[in-house]
């Protein structure tokens, strides 16, 4: 199957007057994508790889360009789609690559991290007056109304990452739900649930000295007690009761844990999984390490691409066989590619720098089609070739796919105007939505 | 040893229900019949005598912790809960501790925390104010606290101030606002110091109070992010909207390009008019601002001493006379109009002395209510017969587990790079910009510092915030490491005395007899095992190490049942609320 790209889509007949005009403008989404009453994409896992991970070495391998472009990695691999070829050091999402498809027009130009994944993970740039949320406490606003699950509406495997990635004006209330800890240990051991060294009967014992030492609630009745034990029973649930089990990765078979990896992006796909399966609505895992490889970025290339590989594989293989790949988003991108032309000059000896003029994103299920790739970069992957596709577009679309109005209103706590997204305007840049793989 | 918990609470339960809630209660009131201490008193036991409401006196303990928490921020030590329980009670007992705290040099760190909430000190977003400028502010506040500054005075230096930003303190008060334009400076004066929501208010209302505040000017200097506030009658300067003053959006306003004429002033006086529709004229000589203040600080003005009173007051007490205490208009009454009037016109008589307002309050039986009693009639609460449970606030929260455990926590501001960081061992209440934080105080609802909204501070409990405290690696360490958790249980000590040394340290009074039996039912807190002998004779170093780490192991082990004991003191209501 050809890639799609805007030429030849229209060429296809796929993209008619009204299509056109959506990717023109986002801000007609809501008119030409009536919103639809029961959204498709009920859980999203984001796959942060913050850092940026090169483009070139993985989803948009650039054959013939040399060892200036290529470096130790000259070689593509077939998938299992007609057409789709990817870097060499990803066999296992090259047999899943049906299931996915590659966004290689990624772009917004910002070389910075922090404005960078701002951007990336609020659809908003810096040059706006509020600090927005993030894309997950986006979701924990309005998904989590109607979410009563155990476990925090928004969760972030393991660590957070920090400034640019939490609940902006929103306030705490809207922050991530960390786990920490590492879920290919021994004892996944999970912030607030699972404590370090203090075993479950031990836990047990604990609660039941709580209740005998509590002679001021035994003196009173008060209403404001009264909540106090209300919410601390809801805490239990998760420290004794069910919400716990979804974070005890020994009730899985020992094979499928096996097939994610032994190494904690691995477990954390799995422990991601879980999650769905509980009802989440939003899962990040920001990649463990990073991807900000200046320097020895082959080694590092050669040691965590095999990983990412094994872990997303699996992650895609087993939503797909559990039938909740068609209800779960995943998408998995960095805040920005790297530089294309290797820099084998000292410092860097072979390094790639930040790089946000075309860069490369996956994206699954939800209401994705696979087996697609949007766009494409130039011959050297140095510039957008064709569609270029911007934070907003991204963003807007797996927000369309969730059933958020990307036009709606945040609480803002002074009642600011504040949208989910941006209106595009001349300093808004939209290549419009991913109609072409919904 | 489940079973043999429930097994005493099970005899105490059937054999003594009436004696275990009776000891319960003795630990939490003071029986005796209630005399009014002063005229706070009389008012009050006038309304609840009217409602039969019959209160009751706090103990002694809880009086004890009541203050150490309102006046100081902070929890008293061990040492000084022994100091004045075994005083013997007499009339002054109280009052004298009321004076002894109210001169320590913490009030003015913590009450300087409750007037930063409110008055915005906060260097980031959505204030902006910048490190050094937050820093002045609090310097500023915090000094006025100290040195008992008549509030009148404090008010005005801020409301008629003028200079830079990181040398004049009290002008960041118009810097702190982000809604920069005359309305919006209007509407945070009168939530600030009329306790009012003139947002609420008609238009027109709004529009008065407005015309005071047209002619600040905001001007960047040549320093980075330095700033001068002044009067600006001619508008050289104007703000874009809502921009943040010392930033890039600020643009100055030629008058008149190129001409070497002087701007035209306008000298004729213009009418104005407050916000009580007194007519006023303002003229080119005098600054609006001041012209405001001269109406505002009066004590006939029905907003200024009403909005203070009732502000403190429910810093005490929990809930405004009026209440919410920055909602005052003609339909929210008062619940007791002669108690509000009374303190308003005692306040102003006395010179504005915020000191003097709180060691009032703090005298009165009044405010030495039990928490325990009453608790289920109606009217209750908002006619203060009881004193109502508050979660301690974020700040004192840690601050007291720190005090407590012996450690310490990270106080950063991720913005500006480099990052701040703060001294180990500065308290959390005593950190001067809202900027500089911790995931924790976070998570326990600090203020936000962005509207001066006295609802900002979020001190409801929360399920996160129960994880944390039962089960967070955070909480845990510090019960583990302490060096004061673990000097309180030394194995120097009886078991009946660590208990003791805990429930002094945490709870601020003594276990009752039946607490301490219940504590040594608990793992092998009662026989502990014994240390692992020294091996006889000379000892190479290497087996005295090794010697050494079996005497660690086992104390350790000893010490899990004191961590779980202190572990569940302070998560219960009794620690974590204000009672």
């Amino acid at each position: 199957m050809k890639p799609i790209t805007r030429r030849n889509m229209l060429a296809q007949g796929l993209c008619g007057a009204g299509g056109l005009m959506l990717s023109n403008r986002l801000q007609a989404a809501p008119a030409a994508l009536a919103m639809t009453d029961h959204a498709k994409a009920k859980s999203v896992i984001q796959v942060f790889l913050w850092g940026g991970m090169s483009h070139n070495d993985t989803w948009d391998p650039k054959p013939g360009t040399g060892r200036a472009y290529m470096g130790d990695f000259p070689d593509v691999l077939k998938t299992n789609v007609d057409g789709i070829q990817i870097g060499q050091l990803f066999p296992k999402l090259a047999k899943q690559a049906d299931k996915y498809s590659l966004i290689r027009s990624m772009t917004h130009g910002i070389n910075g991290h922090e404005t960078a994944a701002y951007y990336m993970q609020t659809g908003h740039t810096r040059d706006e007056r509020l600090a927005y949320p993030s894309i997950g406490a986006v979701f924990s606003h309005f998904k989590g109304q109607n979410y009563n699950g155990l476990i925090p509406p928004y969760v972030v495997l393991t660590e957070p990452q920090g400034r640019f990635s939490e609940e902006g004006f929103m306030g705490p209330k809207y922050k991530p739900f960390a786990t920490g800890g590492d879920p290919n240990a021994a004892r996944f051991e999970v912030e607030g649930v699972v404590a370090k060294g203090i075993s479950d009967e031990r836990q047990i014992a604990r609660r039941e000295l709580l209740a005998t030492t509590d002679s001021l609630g035994r003196a009173l009745v008060s209403p404001v007690l009264d909540h106090a034990y209300f919410s601390k029973e809801k805490a239990y649930e998760l420290i004794l009761g069910a919400g716990k089990k979804v974070f005890d990765l020994s009730e899985e078979d020992k094979k499928l844990r096996d097939s994610y990896g032994r190494h904690k992006f691995g477990q954390e796909c799995l422990v991601a999984r879980r999650l769905v399966e509980a009802g989440v609505p939003y899962i990040v895992i920001n990649y463990p390490g990073g991807w900000d490889t200046h320097k020895g970025h082959f080694a590092r290339m050669r040691q965590q691409c095999p990983q990412l590989d094994q872990g997303l594989a699996a992650l895609l293989e087993d939503l797909s066989q559990r039938g909740l790949l068609d209800s779960t988003l995943v998408w998995c991108c960095g805040e920005f590619g790297r530089g294309p032309k290797i820099d084998w000059q000292p410092p860097w000896n072979g390094g790639r720098n930040h790089y946000g003029a075309v860069f490369s994103a996956l994206v699954a299920g939800g209401g994705f089609r696979g087996g697609q790739v949007v766009g494409s970069s130039t011959e050297k992957a140095e510039e957008v070739n064709e569609r270029p596709v911007y934070p907003v577009d991204l963003l807007g679309s797996i927000y369309h796919l969730a059933g958020i109005d990307p036009a709606g209103q945040l609480p803002h706590p002074l009642g600011l105007e504040a949208r989910v997204l941006p209106e595009v305007s001349g300093t808004v840049k939209s290549g419009g939505l991913l109609t072409e793989i919904m | 040893m489940k079973k043999s918990i429930w097994f005493i609470l099970a005899i105490l339960m059937a054999v003594l229900p009436a004696n275990a809630m009776e000891e319960s209660t003795a630990v939490f009131e003071r029986e005796g019949e209630l005399q009014p201490a002063n005229q706070i008193d009389r008012i009050v036991f006038k309304k609840l005598a009217s409602l039969n409401i019959e209160p009751v006196l706090c103990s002694d303990a809880v009086f004890l912790r009541r203050a150490y928490l309102d006046i100081l921020g902070k929890i008293p030590t061990a040492e000084e809960v022994r100091r004045f329980i075994n005083t013997p009670y007499s009339k002054n007992k109280r009052s004298e501790l009321i004076d002894e705290l109210l001169a320590r040099p913490e009030f003015a760190d913590y009450w300087s925390m409750r007037w930063a909430d409110i008055l915005r000190v906060k260097a980031e977003f959505p204030i902006n104010l910048w490190p050094n400028a937050a820093q002045a502010y609090h310097h500023w506040v915090h000094t006025a606290i100290a040195e008992d500054m008549p509030y009148d005075q404090m008010v005005r230096e801020m409301l008629t101030a003028s200079g830079s930003n990181f040398r004049v303190g009290p002008v960041n008060f118009y810097r702190a606002i982000q809604n920069k334009t005359p309305e919006g400076i209007a509407t945070v004066v009168a939530l600030t110091f009329m306790g009012a929501r003139a947002e609420e208010w008609p238009k027109e209302q709004l529009a008065n109070l407005s015309a005071f505040f047209s002619q600040i000017g905001y001007k960047p200097t040549n320093e980075w992010k330095e700033e001068y506030v002044f009067w600006d009658p001619l508008g050289t300067t104007k703000t874009e909207g809502n921009s943040a003053p010392g930033s890039a959006k600020i643009t100055t306003v030629v008058v008149e390009k190129n001409t070497n004429q002087p701007p035209q002033i306008n000298r004729e006086p213009q009418p104005a008019f407050f916000p009580d529709g007194t007519a006023v004229e303002l003229t080119p000589d005098r600054d609006p601002r001041e012209v405001f203040a001269d109406w505002l600080i009066t004590p006939e003005n029905p907003w200024f001493c009403r909005s203070l009173v009732n502000r403190t007051w429910a810093w005490l007490l929990g809930r405004g006379i009026i209440h919410e205490p920055d909602d005052i208009r003609e339909d929210n009454p008062p619940s007791n109009p002669e108690l509000l009037v009374w303190l308003e016109q005692d306040f102003a008589a006395n010179k504005y002395d915020m000191k003097r307002l709180i060691r009032q309050i703090l005298n009165s039986r009044t405010y030495q209510l039990s928490s325990v009693s009453n608790t289920e009639q109606p009217q209750t609460f908002e006619q203060f017969g009881a004193y109502p449970l508050r979660r301690l606030e974020a700040e004192v929260l840690i601050d007291a587990v720190n005090a407590i455990t012996g450690s310490s926590d990270l106080y950063t501001s991720a913005i500006p790079e480099p990052f701040t960081y703060i001294p180990k061992d500065q308290a959390a209440v005593a950190i001067a910009d809202g900027s500089i934080t911790s995931p924790f105080l976070a998570l326990f609802g600090r203020s936000a510092r962005a509207t001066g909204m006295w609802n900002e501070r979020d001190n409801q409990t929360s399920a996160p915030q129960w994880r944390h405290m039962l089960n967070s690696g955070h909480i845990q360490e510090k019960l583990e490491k302490g060096p004061n958790l673990r000097e309180m249980t030394l194995r120097k000590y009886k078991p009946e005395q660590i208990v003791e040394n805990l429930y002094l340290s945490i709870l601020s009074r003594p276990p009752t007899p039946a607490e301490t039996e219940t504590m040594l039912t608990y793992g092998n807190t009662a026989n502990p095992k014994p240390p692992p002998k020294r091996p006889g004779g000379h000892l190479t170093p290497k087996e005295k190490k090794a010697y050494w780490q079996r005497y660690k192991a086992a104390d350790d082990e000893r010490m899990k049942d004191w961590i779980d004991i202190a572990w569940a003191l302070i998560n219960s209501p009794e620690f974590l609320y204000r009672h």
